[in-house]
């Protein structure tokens, strides 16, 4: 039976949607603009069994996840862009480890204390590693509260099947906003796979199981880079995007997010003008589906890329167009969110 | 990976008997510590912990980062290895999920008293039912000797070449005065490993320790004071000397908090 | 009706219920299968400075939950109206609460209609609290882009927990808003 929708906030969304996902722990420090998401679960978690645990910082927050995550729980975090910025560290071991975590990032704007307001400023961090060491996770980037809502448990599947952290990448608009949204009362049954790598006590077990991302000889670790390398190849197969217009696009729009739900309006007001402009809409931004963007660009005659930051997704965008095409780029800064008439004439000018 | 093996089943000449053996939470690693250093003589204590309560089934162990960086290998029980100073918040994150397990954490005093203060206080202060088994040598031995926060006054270390110098780095920090006011905590002592008299001390020490997570009854830590000769640039003997004469007087031993209910009996 | 969409802009002081004015529009254009986004102002002037919210509803799929400009802009109280006045598309309409808002707007080239709003929701509600509610109906009258009843079963199913009678007193100030508008607009 289809869920009735009600209107629902963003960062409920991902709440609600981390418990019907399977999320076993969840550890987190507040940060605006993503409070919510640890206050609703303080009160669902423990409804349904599961751990909620304030932490004393985002630093504790990623450690507490590593450990449950070791444990072969499905463990997640939230947080904001600067608590983010804490948890890279713990990332970079749970990566190394090859533990499954889901971390959301309501992006806020940055850098440092920055902002409140909404930002799209840490692609990088998320897309391209963001901790040290060679690694990836795999990133999920919602446009509305119905994908807040179904994302986590897509995620920690991603997660679980890859043995790596995933993240959601939203932002300060999808976390604070409302919209309907179809969310069951009753909790869907959750398969999750054996994790007889845990380290949760041997219990029988033949040998003992070690969590660990330490490997001292070089050989070794370049062997462990190598499988991790090839584990980030294979995830290709998991590219998502969406599109919107684009079956006689003369100018592509490339946007993720809430950048992607502006340039959706621009580009019916572009139409307005007799543009044909098109939204393609990568889901996840690792893996980036570059392919998939080649095919869609292909007849168009150029491309233009819409991000709130100074121009991140830009670089995965032309990397992908390789040169075949134009590609400009309308990033703004800050935490200001341009008016879908800011982005047509962004498209306009793009159209000369 | 190494294979337990039980000494005792091993094929003895008649009339023998097996009267000491490792224990059998303990792997056939060859360790990796420096002489004199008493890494080795901790780590057999966790493994006779293991042993006497029956827990190797049961148990996740969190390593450091520091010289028991590699423990993982010298045990038989599941370990994971945390990040620098993050073993509480790891082993808060395990003990959380499956709160049937035995579960511990093997710090340093770079680990657990520097890097890893807030985990330590925090962990300590929600009451976290975890064991911290700490180390404290007053040095930081894996990087080359630098100073630590529990290194005494006038100590020289790498980054304090002429001595610590109190007026410009501060007093050592003494880690079970500063978490024995806190409510969370069931059992805190200190004991240094420097003879068979103190090492059964610390046996008893760390049995508490392990009831005390056994029992429920809170956060646990037993900080035993241990000799680095080869960072302190003595010799084994003189290190364990200088433990004795010197660290004591800063690093009081004795049980500074103890909630199990036959305490002081 | 195919390709409709209609963005509200609400603003005043933090407690007049600017934002669960926000909620209600979205709530009633969900119950009539709408699509809707509502998204406050949040962060430090959300404690008791100026609050607003934007509300979009559409029959198609909605793209930004912002816009540049708005078809209609409720200003509750003065500040907001001199900050959002400008938002006002041209040829849109601009609400103005006259219970506490005593300046004229400048712009000609919109809609502009007052409604006292604090001083009907306190006869027919007895409250200044559903001075919101009041302003709803204003706008309904004026621009009637959601069904009465769609806004009756928002009230009844934001209010219903706190029992019938907040719910009628309620509905009675959605009635007030429309019936006061009606006349004036007679």
């Amino acid at each position: 039976m289809q869920a009735k929708r009600r209107l629902v906030k963003g960062n409920e969304a991902i709440a609600l949607g981390a418990v019907a996902g399977g999320c076993d722990a969840f550890f987190g420090y507040p940060i605006t603009p993503q409070n919510e998401v640890p206050e609703i679960l303080s009160q669902e978690m423990p409804r349904h069994g599961r751990v909620f645990l304030q932490a004393e910082s985002e630093v504790a927050s990623i450690n507490m996840v590593y450990g449950a995550a070791a444990a072969g729980m499905r463990a997640m975090s939230s947080s904001s862009s600067p608590g983010i910025s804490l948890m890279m560290e713990g990332m970079s071991y749970i990566a190394g480890a090859e533990l499954p975590c889901l971390v959301v990032n309501v992006m806020r704007g940055g850098p440092g204390l920055g902002s409140i307001t909404p930002s799209q400023a840490d692609y990088f961090q998320a897309c391209k590693g963001g901790g040290h060491g060679d690694y990836r996770c795999f990133v999920m980037a919602p446009w509305n509260v119905q994908e807040m809502y179904s994302f986590p448990g897509i995620a920690f599947e991603m997660a679980d099947r890859y043995r790596n952290p995933a993240m959601i990448l939203a932002d300060g608009v999808l976390g604070q906003m409302m919209e309907p949204a179809a969310i069951p009362d009753e909790l869907p049954v959750v398969t999750r796979p054996d994790k007889p790598w845990a380290t949760n006590g041997r219990n029988g077990r033949g040998q003992k199981n070690v969590a660990n991302s330490l490997v001292i000889d070089p050989y070794e670790l370049r062997d462990h880079n190598r499988k991790l390398q090839a584990k980030y190849a294979a995830m290709q197969a998991e590219c998502k995007w969406d599109t919107r217009l684009v079956e006689d696009a003369e100018i592509l729009v490339v946007a993720y997010g809430i950048a992607a739900r502006l340039a959706y309006s621009a580009c019916k007001l572009a139409r307005k003008r007799g543009i044909r402009a098109g939204l393609f809409r990568p889901i996840t931004l690792f893996p980036f589906p570059t392919q998939p963007l080649v095919e869609t660009a292909d007849g168009a005659k150029s491309v233009l890329a819409v991000e709130l930051s100074s121009g991140q997704m830009v670089e995965d965008v032309r990397l992908a167009i390789n040169g075949r095409l134009p590609v400009t780029l309308y990033g703004e800064m800050g935490g200001v969110i341009p008016s879908p008439s800011e982005v047509c004439d962004r498209i306009v000018e793009a159209a000369k | 990976m190494s294979t337990v093996i039980e000494p005792s089943k091993a094929q003895l000449p008649d009339g023998m008997q097996c009267v000491f053996e490792r224990p059998r939470a303990m792997s056939e690693k060859p360790m990796h510590y420096c002489p004199g250093c008493s890494h080795g003589t901790y780590h057999r204590l966790v493994g006779e912990m293991i042993d006497e309560f029956d827990l190797l089934s049961k148990t996740v162990g969190v390593c450091p980062v520091g010289c028991a960086v590699f423990a993982y290998e010298y045990f038989e029980f599941d370990m994971v290895e945390a990040s620098h100073g993050r073993a509480p918040a790891v082993a808060t994150g395990v003990k959380r999920c499956l709160p049937d397990r035995f579960v511990f954490t093997y710090q340093g005093d770079g680990d657990l008293a520097s890097i890893g203060m807030a985990e330590t206080i925090h962990a300590a202060a929600r009451g976290e039912n975890i064991t911290v088994f700490f180390v404290n040598n007053g040095i930081f031995g894996m990087t080359g000797g630098q100073m630590a926060p529990t290194s005494l006054v006038g100590q020289k270390t790498t980054t304090s070449q002429k001595g610590r110098d109190a007026a410009w780095t501060g007093q050592p920090i003494k880690v079970c005065e500063l978490l024995s006011s806190l409510d969370g905590v069931g059992y805190l002592a200190r004991v240094p490993l420097t003879s068979p008299k103190n090492i059964k001390t610390c046996r008893k020490y760390m049995r508490n320790a392990v009831r005390c997570q056994l029992e429920g009854r809170g956060f646990a830590l037993v900080e035993a004071l241990s000799p680095c000769p080869v960072q302190w640039g003595m010799t084994p003997g003189a290190a364990l000397d200088y433990i004795d004469d010197k660290v004591v007087k800063v690093f009081p031993p004795g049980e500074f908090v103890n909630k199990l209910d036959d305490a002081g009996k | 009706m195919c390709g409709m969409l209609e963005e509200v802009l609400i603003a005043g002081f933090g407690g007049q219920g600017v934002l669960s004015l926000g909620k209600l529009i979205a709530q009633a254009a969900m119950e009539q299968g709408l699509n809707a986004s509502w998204l406050p102002s949040y962060g430090p002037e959300m404690r008791g400075g100026t609050a607003n919210c934007t509300v979009c509803f559409s029959d198609d799929e909605i793209g930004a939950p912002i816009a540049a400009q708005y078809d209609a802009v409720i200003a509750m109280n003065q500040p907001s109206l001199d900050k959002f006045e400008k938002a006002v598309r041209p040829g849109g309409v601009l609400l103005i609460n006259r219970s506490i808002i005593s300046v004229e707007p400048e712009r000609s080239d919109i809609e502009v209609h007052y409604i006292t709003a604090n001083d009907l929701a306190e006869s027919v509600a007895g409250t200044a609290a559903a001075a919101n509610v009041v302003a709803l109906g204003a706008l309904h009258a004026v621009r009637p882009r959601l069904e009465t009843g769609s806004l009756e079963a928002a009230l009844q199913s934001t209010f219903g927990r706190k029992g019938q009678k907040v719910v009628d007193a309620n509905i009675r100030a959605l009635h007030a808003g429309m019936d006061a508008m009606a006349e004036t607009l007679a």
